[in-house]
C-alpha cells in the first residue's frame, strides 16, 4: 500500500518525457529502455557507447535525486527470491518478443499514436493487472 | 564523443524521473496495478505527463530535418499487430506485475536498492541474451 502523490509522479514523468525528446532530437532515437539494453548484448562494436552512457546515466539519476530528498531513494518489494527470477524471465523474454516494454511502447509508442504500442501497452496493463489480482487471491501477497 | 555525452544525459534525465515519481520502488508500481484493492494512480500521472511531453516535443522535433548529432531519425518500422507482439506484451505484463519492476526502474534501482533488483535484472539480461542467441536467424 502506498500513497497517491499526483504531484510529485507528473514533474517526474515530465522528465521522463523530456529525456525522450532530447533523445530524439540529439541522436534520432525512441528512449526504450529494453531495446537499449537488448541492442547491447552482443551488439555491434561501434553500437556500444551510447547504449553505455544512456545506462550510466539512468544509474547516476537516483543518486542525483537522492542528493536534493534521500527520503526518496526506497524500495520495498512485496515479493521476494523465486518470483524475482521468474518475473527476469518474463520479462526479458516479454519485452524481446514484444520489441519493447513501458518505456519505448508506453510512452515512446503512444506519443506517436502507433497502433502496435497502444495495443501492447493496454496488453501489458492488463495482464499486470490480472497477475497482481491473482497474487492477491492466491495469498502470494497480502 | 557527442553522442555518448547526449545519451548520458538522456539516461539521466530519466533517472531522476523515474527516482521523483518513485516508479524505482516496486511497491508503488505494484499498487498500481492492484485496482481492486489498494489502487494507488500514481503511475497514470507518470505517463500522462511522460505523454503530453513526449508527444509536444516529437511534433516539433520531427519537423526537423534530422537529430543534432546524428544522420537521421530512427523511427520503428514495423506495422503489423501480430501474435508476437501481443504475446510479447502479455508475458512482460504478468513478469511486470509480478514483481513491480520493468527495464528503466529495474536498472535505476541497481544503484541504491541491493539485491533483489540485482536478480531480477541478471535473469532478465540471461534471458534477453537467450532470446538472442535463439533468434538469431531471424533478426
Amino acid at each position: 500500500m502506498t500513497e497517491f502523490t499526483p504531484l510529485s509522479a507528473t514533474i517526474g514523468g515530465v522528465l521522463i518525457g523530456i529525456s525522450a525528446v532530447w533523445m530524439m532530437a540529439s541522436v534520432g532515437r525512441i528512449a526504450g529502455i529494453s531495446g537499449i539494453i537488448s541492442g547491447g548484448i552482443a551488439g555491434a562494436k561501434g553500437d556500444m557507447a551510447w547504449r553505455v552512457t544512456f545506462i550510466l546515466g539512468l544509474l547516476a539519476g537516483p543518486f542525483l535525486a537522492g542528493l536534493a530528498r534521500p527520503e526518496l531513494l526506497k524500495a520495498s518489494f512485496p515479493t521476494e527470491g523465486i518470483y524475482l527470477i521468474l518475473a527476469g524471465i518474463l520479462v526479458g523474454w516479454g519485452t524481446s518478443l514484444g520489441s519493447g516494454c513501458t518505456s519505448g511502447h508506453g510512452v515512446c509508442g503512444i506519443a506517436r499514436f502507433s497502433a502496435r504500442s497502444i495495443i501492447a501497452t493496454l496488453t501489458f496493463m492488463a495482464t499486470g493487472i490480472l497477475t497482481v489480482f491473482c497474487m492477491r487471491y492466491f495469498g502470494v501477497i497480502v | 564523443m557527442r553522442i555518448p555525452i547526449a545519451t548520458f544525459i538522456a539516461g539521466l534525465l530519466f533517472g531522476v524521473g523515474l527516482t521523483i515519481s518513485e516508479m524505482t520502488n516496486p511497491a508503488k508500481v505494484m499498487a498500481f496495478l492492484d485496482i481492486f484493492r489498494f489502487w494507488d494512480p500514481s503511475l497514470a500521472f507518470v505517463m500522462g505527463g511522460a505523454l503530453i511531453t513526449t508527444f509536444i516535443g516529437y511534433q516539433w522535433v520531427l519537423r526537423k530535418d534530422g537529430p543534432l548529432f546524428a544522420e537521421k531519425f530512427r523511427l520503428p518500422t514495423k506495422q503489423d499487430v501480430d501474435g508476437r507482439l501481443i504475446g510479447g506484451a502479455a508475458l512482460f505484463g504478468i513478469g511486470w506485475g509480478m514483481v513491480g519492476l520493468c527495464p528503466g526502474p529495474a536498472i535505476a534501482n541497481l544503484s541504491f536498492a541491493g539485491n533483489n533488483g540485482l536478480i531480477f535484472v541478471l535473469s532478465m539480461l540471461a534471458t534477453m541474451a537467450a532470446f538472442k542467441f535463439l533468434n538469431r536467424e531471424k533478426v
